[in-house]
């Protein structure tokens, strides 16, 4: 019964990733023109990590754009793109990786190729999931604002050697459309788009690699987890701590422990296998308080 | 059951803080012209996210 409802609710938030992406990534001419959206929209953030340069983008990649702010001349901090990140860590913390980030959904779409043997966690996983901090300082933070040129300019690390979403999202099809850009594709293109085929591959073998030990986004709003106005609750009194939940969470967390752990990313998965009903959210406590208050 | 509501207001509290902390972020961003610098870079084909350099 509990599966069955993980299976259905999952369906349900493919569609939103998938309706999230469409809504956010709308300048379908894009695409078949080889170009970018031009349109004052894009000053400002969407919430995931959404390239700027994708064809159908809208809005901002916040972590592209807080390198553009770093890497300028005129600034030395961002209040921002800082105001941006903030805003959606305090509403909704990592519920974003589940729902809003389109490199989330294609991460969860290659996990459901079939493999021989999946795996929880790549072997170093405690270790490697402190990756995402040493990405988000140096290359998101340092490099970008320390190494300047003489006029004062840096450039965004993070996306020019690391970012496999900005291949897959604005890279590849905008190569694909546009000759002049074919003809300038050289050794960094190959380092990209190797890097998009090893976090694919790993992808179907092991549940978001990327988000668990990569992306420095979901290290900001995992942050936010304990904090956001949308959180999880686990009720002591009905939990049994069967360990169901975590036996389920692919990003293997001990829910009953630690419901608002840095990592979860609110798939859900954990409150819907619950035989007890002893995980909630904020949101549905808020609506069952207010139903209560209505009788 | 006490116990949850009341670390639901106090984390509740902790939120809107930062929610009200990072409107005013923005508004000094604004102040300070950073999405001209933001969109000035979203508008134009970011040569590094697509691996051309
Ligand atoms: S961890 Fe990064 S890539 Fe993964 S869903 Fe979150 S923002 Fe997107
Ligand atoms: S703890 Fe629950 S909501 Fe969070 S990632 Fe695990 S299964 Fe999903």
């Amino acid at each position: 019964m509990g599966r069955d409802k993980v299976r259905k609710k999952g369906i349900l938030r493919h569609w939103f990733q998938a309706a999230f992406f469409a809504v956010t990534n709308g300048y379908a001419v894009g695409f078949l023109q080889g170009k970018i959206y031009q349109g004052s929209t894009k000053a400002l953030c969407v919430p995931g990590l959404n390239c700027y340069s994708c064809p159908g983008a809208l809005g901002s990649c916040p972590i592209g754009a807080l390198q553009a702010v770093l890497d300028s001349r005129s600034f030395t901090v961002s209040a921002y793109v800082m105001g941006f990140l903030m805003g959606f860590g305090a509403l909704f913390g990592r519920l974003i990786c589940g729902w809003m980030c389109p490199f989330g959904l294609v991460q969860d779409l290659l996990y459901k190729i079939p493999f021989v043997k999946k795996i929880k966690n790549l072997p170093g996983h405690r270790y490697l999931k402190h990756l995402r901090y040493v990405i988000l300082a140096l290359f998101v933070v340092i490099l970008p604002s320390v190494v300047v040129d003489i006029v004062g300019m840096g450039k965004p690390w993070f996306c020019e050697y690391i970012c496999p979403s900005g291949t897959l999202f604005g890279g590849i099809p905008l190569v694909a459309a546009n000759p002049e850009l074919q003809s300038a594709t050289g050794g960094l293109f190959v380092w990209k788009v190797s890097l998009l085929v090893v976090t694919g591959v790993l992808s179907v073998i092991s549940y978001r690699p990327f988000c668990k030990y990569v992306c420095p986004l979901g290290a900001i709003y995992g942050w936010f987890n304990p904090v956001a106005l949308y959180r999880y609750t686990v009720d002591a009194g009905k939990c049994t701590q069967c360990g169901a939940c975590q036996k389920v969470c692919r990003m293997d967390i001990k829910v009953w422990e630690k419901p608002n752990s840095v990592d979860c990313i609110r798939c859900g998965d954990c409150k819907n296998v619950c035989p007890e009903g002893a995980i909630v959210s904020t949101w549905e406590k808020r609506k069952e308080k207010s139903r209560k208050r209505g009788r | 059951m006490k116990k949850i509501v009341n670390f639901l207001n106090k984390q509740t509290w902790k939120g809107v803080a930062l929610l009200g902390l990072s409107i005013l972020l923005m508004i000094v961003g604004v102040v300070r012209e950073e999405p001209a610098t933001v969109l000035q870079k979203a508008v134009h084909i970011c040569m590094e996210c697509i691996g051309i350099g």
